[in-house]
């Protein structure tokens, strides 16, 4: 396992002009190290359906690199969805699954079957143009600039260590994160696009 | 037989009620009642097929198409519309995009007697989440397309089209 900030400093390095969408606990490392906040979006809303998001906004912005940062749990949720992808090819979106096998968010409870399913092969059978799997800092380090070259659908599945939170909601600390509507907007903005 | 045949509600209208008012995508479950359909939609060079895997995808993907720029429409059976409700709330009703679903009302009848729950309960859950809905059974129904359009644009809501399935033709050889 590998530490999601550890893991986003070097992802940044080869980010380029990618959209970049970060969720669940190991996503809120990405603003710091983000350097184009613009570009960096939160499409939340659903459980399990941020990835079903991620893909629309990739077919509707072919030319624009689309990068998801998924959480197994969400993943789990929707599985269907690696086929819905596969089925459709979009060139330009890469899939990344941050693996910390366990719910973080509701204390740490494993999630089914955590140790040993196999995500990236769930990806590559269902027809994913390529899938990796990383269980270490150094070996994601040495293959994320040739990923980010790759045509898509690209999947990505890496085991992070857990940032487990388990006080009440109302006690936890705020972070202060632009809401999903801001950033549609930000994003909508820099590329010209007005919904007819 | 003449009075039949114009009551059918013919896929043509639906196709061409799409275009006329923009859409570019259709993000689709196809149901046993909209086969053909879904042959005629696959023509339309300017029309382009998303199928999913399960209907709670299709509000979110339309979600990313819209913020993409692009106009779709959910394509999907009344069944999995109940399936769809985190998705219709979190990803079409909160987001604050004009978003039109199609609905194969799968159950519904005019003449007799309704013992499928599913069409029993379609309506009731358009209301509980607030949803607008039209009825298009006929040809002569075919304004309404344009209208549940117009009602999404203007108001930036889910706009619900029920497609009654006693006399369509979206299934015909």
């Amino acid at each position: 396992m590998f530490n999601a900030a550890d893991m986003f400093q070097k992802f940044q390095e080869q980010r380029g002009n990618a959209i970049v969408i970060p969720t669940g606990t190991s996503g809120r490392h990405w603003r710091e190290f983000s350097k184009n906040e613009s570009r960096d979006m939160n499409l939340g809303g659903a459980m399990g359906q941020t990835t079903s998001t991620c893909l629309g906004l990739a077919l509707g912005l072919p030319d624009e690199k689309v990068v998801l940062f998924d959480s197994e749990g969400a993943l789990l949720m929707n599985l269907g969805i690696l086929a819905t992808i596969a089925g459709k090819k979009p060139k330009n979106f890469f899939h990344f699954l941050m693996d910390n096998e366990c719910y973080a968010t509701t204390g740490g409870q494993p999630v089914p079957n955590s140790a040993e399913i196999n995500y990236a092969g769930m990806a590559k059978e269902a027809g994913y143009a390529s899938a990796h799997h990383f269980d270490n800092l150094e070996d994601f380090a040495n293959s994320i600039e040739s990923i980010m070259k790759e045509t898509g659908p690209v999947f990505v599945s890496m085991k992070m260590v857990p940032e487990v939170e388990n006080a009440p909601i109302g006690m936890r600390q705020r972070v202060p994160q632009r809401s999903r509507g801001e950033t549609i907007t930000a994003l909508q903005k820099e590329l010209n696009i007005k919904n007819a | 037989m003449v009075q039949e045949q114009a009551a059918i509600l013919r896929p043509e209208t639906l196709i061409e009620e799409f275009k006329k008012n923009g859409v570019t995508h259709v993000v689709t479950i196809p149901d046993s009642e909209t086969n053909y359909l879904y042959e005629l939609m696959k023509e339309q060079p300017w029309l382009e097929i998303v199928p999913a895997s399960r209907e709670g995808e299709t509000f979110a993907i339309s979600l990313g198409l819209l913020v993409g720029g692009k106009k779709p429409v959910c394509l999907i059976q009344n069944t999995g519309m109940m399936e769809s409700g985190d998705s219709i709330r979190g990803m079409a009703l909160d987001s604050g995009f004009p978003l039109v679903m199609v609905v194969g009302y799968r159950g519904w009848n005019r003449h007799g007697v309704i013992t499928d729950s599913v069409a029993r309960y379609t309506e009731p859950f358009l209301n509980a989440l607030r949803i607008n809905y039209y009825l298009v059974e006929s040809n002569e129904d075919g304004a309404r397309i344009s209208e549940a359009f117009n009602e999404a644009q203007n108001t930036k809501r889910p706009v619900a089209i029920l497609v009654g399935d006693e006399y369509h033709g979206f299934n015909r050889v």
